[in-house]
This record gives structure tokens, C-alpha cells and sequence, in this order.
């Protein structure tokens, strides 16, 4: 059948970012105790507190217990089979960006995210980072003019250590779960913004996870602190060559929003996935929390999920200040036999908080696909209201879909409202669409698109264009 | 019998068609021929492979082609995508249009609408221009400009969807439209704005086959040729008094018929 053939030709379209970067890098031996954290935070020449910090941490990971609540199948992680600090060699100090090794730069060009001072994207400042460091920040004396600081979280750690000090782990603790307790004991790099009072952020900000190297495991942070009447956009975006082992990805990402800020976090994640069997691929186990902490603050997720073996992360809100807003919008794509179980967690403690989660899950191939999300009316919680939607398409007769929604309440004078629905992409309509002359890719692309709009439309105009492709790419075929 | 119409070459040729889904032949030797402005109806029981037939000319890709040929303007097209029959001109009416949740029916009609332009070598309509058009066409239809921004299909009434369909024809001015059924589920007002749509929008250069259970459709449009199917076979061929005689004697009276060749 014609749509049998489409099927094959499109699942052998390769992985466009699978590629390896051949560079000298620097690497500690595998494995996980004391002495490695130590090494790592003597790498990073960083002060007393954050050693206490990671040292701390370990202790209480060392305690803790893998969670296997979400029953995702995956084979037992060896954490002392793991490279946790991996550099690529570069001169000690670099002082501009000429003197990155250009097949750094090579590498970030071939990902679409050009660095250097001609070719860098026009409306956007881009944080690079590389394995286990960052290796460029574009735009920086721009946003500096407007005291925004975007730079690398090690090297916030040695120019703004106060504002580490005061706000790292206060949203996400590090006994908060298994995966953030081992990310505060080794995390390597990751993000690092500041928006000063009353300032909004001039341009997008955006960083840009490259996993490079097959045994080493990428444990980013990212720390976003939204002063009062400030507001910021920021985007991410990750991809990693084809391994036939898995990679461990386990970031923690917090944000902070103060009286009247905004903040407004999208993720287009597209991790290697694995090959069609399912070898290969990264566990992506992340927590991504924001506190409203201010009142009338805003904290807005938007995800489109489409890459990574396994997918465990629920980017959430604790929304403090009075009259504080959570959004989350998440669209997670899963083929073959990957697994996702993403969702959100959204804590309303203070009054007249607002939340609302729309949550799209696709599920083609083999893959299972979760939706996982609690809504929480604490007890001064007056007058919130949450509105929650959770729609699963699944196409072909493989794939399954799930939803959990948990749901909390200790606020009688609070709403909480939740719509579910599932679907399925049927032959019949791929047919109807295209006995009208529309082509069948074109078809699968404009159902998905459809089913996922309510979601795309929070995203920034360039992520929008992006996912709106790289979902009709991975797509492309899985129906037959 | 009109025999100046057949001095032109065909549109649609359907040469001793088989057709099977899941091993289980539907279709067995089915031929018809249809010539630019003539319209004919396939009546018949439920199950006699009328649907399959129309689905089979349109492309669709759960039945197989044992046995036969599907000519349209002279080419063969069997091994061509639905889509690709489409934008040359194969329009099928569905007798249960499909709903297709999040698409809105504007879009869908004018990303349709310009894949068979782009094949006419006709300029592609933006919105504007498209919005121009599809008011014309849903004067056609009687249809109110609300349905426009609505999903495809999704929470219309029975009558709503057929209007639809008649909607898409209008805008994509096929060579040949198959019409499954499109009287089912309309009430006596509907079906005459339906028809009137219909006639409106064929002509001298176009074909139309009805499938149809009803004489009431047949009122309205009246066919050159009716053919009765049964079995996967056209048992009998006639002109639009056959399809009174059905509707007076019902289908067993055409169970007596030996295949005409």
C-alpha cells in the first residue's frame, strides 16, 4: 500500500542532529563519591558554600531511592558507570569568542545556532553549552547595557555569588527528589539570568544543550531570577549524537518571579531517541520548577517534547503571591518505543492564584505516552481556580496514552476544573484529506498541527515555525 | 443513444474492474464509462460493492486492484495516490464525511483548493483571495459563513456535512464527481439545496455518478444511464425509467437478472 511505503522511507530519515564532534576533551575517570565532587567543584574554583552544597546533597541522594512510581521500563542505571565532569580542551581563559575552538563553533553552526559575532542570530542571545560547560554567551555587553545578566551558571558562581547563594535550591531543594539531589551534587553547567527591577528583557534568551559525549552524563542548572516588574522570554533547546548506549540527562532547572514579573520558559527538547528497537537514546529525568513568589507574578511553561528514550519531568508552579498566575503548555510527541510520562504540578498557597495546564500527548509506534499532573488548593488558597485539559491522540494501534491527574484540595472556595479527551489519527481521515489533494505528509501535519494549536500558540514565533516542523518530521510516516 | 455526446473522448473508463480488501473480493469485473456531461446513478443493495467502487476510483488505500483498469482522461491511473487523482480532477463525495478535530474547515478548504489549482497551473489563492471565493461558493450551498471557522466536519448535522462536500466540489471543479450517497440523511429542503448545488456546478465538460438507494435524488437530477449493482457487478444498464421500475419492483426483481455484458 502507498502509505506502507511512505512509512519506511520516512523512518529511515536519519536523526539530523546525531552527528559526533571530534574534540580532545577533558574528562574525569566515571564514577560517583566524594572525591569526584570535590574534583568537580575544585575545577569550577568555586567557594566553600557550593561544595557544602553538593556534598550535602550527595549524603541525601545517597539515602534516597530511584523512583519508579511513573513505571517506566528501562534497564537498571549503573551510576558509577557514568563520566560526570566532560570538557572539551580549551585555552584557560578565553576572552573572546575568536578563541573558541572553532570546531565548537562548527558544531553549534551545523545545530543551527551560529556564535560568532557575524554570523549569531539577530534577535536572540544564545548561552551555548557543551557537554559539561558552557562555552559561549552571545550578546552579553547588549543586555548588560540594561543590567539583565545572562551568562553561564559557573561563571555566576564566581561573579554574582551572592545571588547564587541566596536563590540556588530554594525552589527546588536538593532532597526535593532522586534526580535533583544527584543534579545538586554534580551538576557541571547550565544557565544562569538576572532581570533587574522594572526591566523587560530586551531580546529572547536562549540556551542551547549539546551532549556530545557517549559516557558522560549532562547535569545542567539553570537558575532564572525575574526581579519586581520585570519580565523575560527564554528558550531552550537540546540535542545529542546517535549512542547505542543511553545517555543520563538530569537537569534542574528553578525559576524565581517577584511582585509583577513575568516569566515565560519554552523547551523544544529533541534529545536522540533511540533507533526504531529502542537502542540507544537519552534518559531525560528533569525537574523544572517556578515560584510565584511575588504577588500578581507570572510563571508560563510551554514544552513540545519530542525527542529522548525516556522523558521524566513535570515543569511545575508554586504559586505564592496573592493573585499569582502557572501556566503550563505542553505538547509531548513519543514514536517507536520511546516513554513519556511529563505532566506538571501546579501548588496553589496563596489567594486568587490562577493555573492552567493544557497538555497534548501523541503517541505513534510502540511508545506510551503519560500525562502525569497534580493540582493542589492549599487551605489559603481562597478564591483560585485551576483549568486543566489533557487530550491524547494516538495514531496506529500500538501506541498507548495515559492520563493522572491527581488532584488536591483543602480550599473550599477554590475551582478546579479538568477536561480529557482521546483521539486517534484513522486511516479514514488521512484518506478524506487527501481525496480533497492535500499530500499525505501534508495531511498528518495539519492534524497534528490542529490537535496541538492551542499549544503552539503560546510558543515564541520561531519555536512555533520549528515545532510545527520537527513534529511533522517525526511523524512523518508512523501512520500506515 | 445520445451518440453526438460520445464523439468526445472519455473522462472515466473502469474496464472489467476486481477489486478485493483483506483477501475478500468486493468488486468482481465491474466496467463503465462515462463521457463529459453525463451523469449516471449506481443503484443497488447495501453490500454490493457500490461504496467500494467509489472509493477504489478515488484511490483508497484498503482495497487492492486484482483485476482491470481505471482510465481517467485516457491515462491509467491505478497506481496513483488519492491525492494525486485529486488535484487532476477525481472528486468523491463522501457518504459519511469524515470529522477532523482541530483542522479548521477554511483552511482545509483553501490548502484543497490551491493543491488542485497548483495542478491546473492556476495562481494559489491567499487567504484574502480564498475568503473572496468561498463566499461565491457557499451561496451555492446555502451555507453560512460560521461553518467556515469551525473544525471539518466536527458537531455538523448530517445535512450540514453533505452541504459540505457539495462545497468542496464547488470549489475544486473536478472533471468527475462520485457522489456516495449524498441524498442520505437529508431532509426534502436539504436534498433540494444539495441537488440544485449539484446541477449548478456540472456541465457540459463534467461527469457525475450518483450512488444512490432513492428515487427522490433521481427526481432532481435526472441520469443518462442507471446501473443496477449486485455482487460486486453491474447486472443491469438502462436510462432513468430503469431506476423507477427499481423503485416501484425493489431490488429483488433485479435478483432474476443474468449479467448483461
Amino acid at each position: 500500500m502507498v502509505n506502507e511505503n511512505l512509512v519506511k522511507d520516512v523512518v529511515k530519515e536519519p536523526y539530523k542532529y546525531g552527528f559526533v564532534t571530534d574534540i580532545e576533551t577533558e574528562k574525569i575517570a566515571k564514577g560517583l563519591n566524594e572525591d569526584i565532587i570535590r574534583l568537580i567543584s575544585q575545577k569550577k574554583e568555586e567557594p566553600q558554600y557550593l561544595l557544602d552544597f553538593r556534598l550535602k546533597a550527595f549524603k541525601k541522594w545517597q539515602k534516597m531511592k530511584e523512583p519508579d512510581w511513573a513505571g517506566l521500563g528501562y534497564k537498571q542505571i549503573d551510576y558509577q558507570d557514568i563520566v560526570y565532569y566532560s570538557a572539551p580542551k580549551q585555552k584557560e581563559k578565553i576572552s573572546s569568542l575568536d578563541e573558541v575552538d572553532p570546531k565548537l563553533l562548527e558544531t553549534f553552526d551545523k545545530l543551527g545556532i551560529p556564535l560568532t559575532e557575524q554570523k549569531k542570530l539577530t534577535n536572540v542571545a544564545v548561552d551555548a553549552v557543551f557537554d559539561s560547560v558552557s562555552i559561549a554567551t552571545t550578546f552579553r555587553e547588549e543586555l548588560a547595557e540594561h543590567g539583565v545578566i545572562f551568562c553561564s551558571i559557573s561563571e555566576a558562581v564566581k561573579n554574582h555569588s551572592d545571588l547564587i547563594e541566596k536563590y540556588l535550591g530554594t525552589v527546588v531543594p536538593a532532597s526535593d527528589n532522586y534526580f535533583a539531589a544527584l543534579n545538586s551534587a554534580v551538576f557541571s553547567d547550565g544557565s544562569f539570568v538576572y532581570i533587574p527591577k522594572g526591566v523587560s528583557c530586551p531580546m529572547d534568551l536562549s540556551s542551547y544543550f549539546r551532549i556530545n559525549s557517549g559516557d558522560s552524563g549532562q547535569f545542567e542548572r539553570t537558575l532564572i531570577i525575574a526581579e519586581e516588574s520585570s519580565s523575560v522570554s527564554y528558550l531552550e533547546g537540546c540535542t545529542a549524537p546517535m549512542f547505542d548506549t543511553n545517555t543520563l540527562h538530569a537537569a534542574v532547572v528553578e525559576l524565581i518571579a517577584l511582585d509583577d514579573a513575568s516569566i515565560k520558559y519554552s523547551t523544544v527538547q529533541n534529545w536522540y531517541a533511540g533507533d526504531e528497537e529502542g537502542i540507544g537514546g537519552i534518559f531525560n529525568f528533569v525537574t523544572k520548577r517556578g515560584k510565584c513568589l511575588g504577588k500578581r507574578s507570572k510563571i508560563s511553561w510551554s514544552q513540545v517534547e519530542t525527542g529522548s528514550a525516556i522523558t521524566w519531568k513535570y515543569p511545575s508552579c508554586l504559586l505564592l503571591g496573592e493573585e499569582s498566575v502557572g501556566e503550563f503548555y505542553s505538547v509531548a510527541l513519543t514514536n517507536n518505543l520511546q516513554q513519556a510520562d511529563t505532566g506538571t504540578k501546579m501548588i496553589h498557597i496563596g489567594p486568587k492564584t490562577k493555573s492552567t495546564i493544557v497538555s497534548k500527548g501523541i503517541s505513534a509506534g510502540n511508545s506510551i505516552n503519560s500525562y502525569r499532573g497534580l493540582v493542589k488548593m492549599g487551605s489559603k488558597a481562597k478564591g483560585s481556580r485551576n483549568y486543566s485539559q489533557c487530550d491524547s491522540m494516538l495514531i496506529g494501534d500500538q501506541a498507548s496514552a495515559n492520563t493522572f491527574p491527581y488532584i488536591k484540595s483543602q480550599q473550599p472556595n477554590s475551582e478546579i476544573e479538568h477536561e480529557a479527551s482521546t483521539c486517534r489519527i484513522s486511516e479514514d481521515q488521512l484518506f478524506y484529506l487527501q481525496s480533497r489533494g492535500i499530500e499525505f505528509e501534508e495531511a498528518v501535519s495539519m492534524m497534528v498541527s490542529g490537535f496541538c494549536r492551542d499549544v503552539f500558540n503560546q510558543l515564541p514565533m520561531e519555536f512555533a515555525a520549528e515545532a510545527d516542523k520537527l513534529l511533522a518530521l517525526k511523524l512523518e510516516g508512523s501512520v500506515g | 443513444m445520445q451518440s453526438q455526446m460520445k464523439e468526445s473522448e472519455p473522462i472515466l473508463e473502469v474496464e472489467n474492474l476486481s477489486a478485493s480488501t483483506d483477501n475478500l473480493p468486493i468488486l468482481k469485473g465491474v466496467s463503465l464509462t462515462v463521457y463529459p456531461g453525463e451523469i449516471h446513478a449506481i443503484m443497488g443493495r447495501n453490500g454490493c460493492g457500490k461504496s467500494t467502487l467509489s472509493k477504489i476510483i478515488a484511490g483508497h488505500p484498503s482495497y487492492k486492484i486484482t483485476n482491470g483498469d481505471i482510465k481517467f482522461l485516457g491515462e491509467n491511473i491505478n497506481s496513483l495516490d488519492p491525492e494525486e487523482r485529486a488535484q487532476s480532477g477525481i472528486f468523491l463525495g463522501f457518504q459519511y464525511p469524515i470529522e477532523i478535530p482541530g483542522v479548521s474547515n477554511l483552511e482545509f478548504l483553501r490548502v484543497s483548493t490551491n493543491a488542485r489549482r497548483k495542478f491546473l497551473n492556476k495562481e494559489e489563492l491567499d487567504t484574502f483571495d480564498f475568503e473572496e471565493l468561498v463566499k461565491e461558493k457557499l451561496e451555492i450551498v446555502k451555507m453560512d459563513h460560521a461553518f467556515l471557522s469551525r473544525s471539518v466536519n466536527q458537531g455538523f448535522s448530517g445535512g450540514e456535512k453533505k452541504r459540505n462536500e457539495i462545497l468542496q466540489m464547488a470549489l475544486l471543479e473536478p472533471k468527475i464527481a462520485i457522489l456516495d450517497e449524498t441524498d442520505s440523511g437529508l431532509d426534502i429542503d436539504a436534498l433540494r439545496i444539495v441537488a440544485s448545488g449539484i446541477k449548478k456546478i456540472s456541465n457540459a465538460q463534467t461527469g457525475i455518478i450518483l450512488i444512490t438507494h432513492y428515487q427522490r435524488l433521481l427526481d432532481e437530477i435526472e441520469p443518462n444511464y442507471v446501473h443496477v449493482m449486485s455482487d460486486g457487478q453491474i447486472i443491469k444498464t438502462g436510462e432513468s425509467d430503469l431506476a423507477l421500475e427499481l423503485e416501484k419492483k425493489g431490488y429483488e426483481w433485479t435478483d432474476n437478472f443474468i449479467k448483461e455484458i
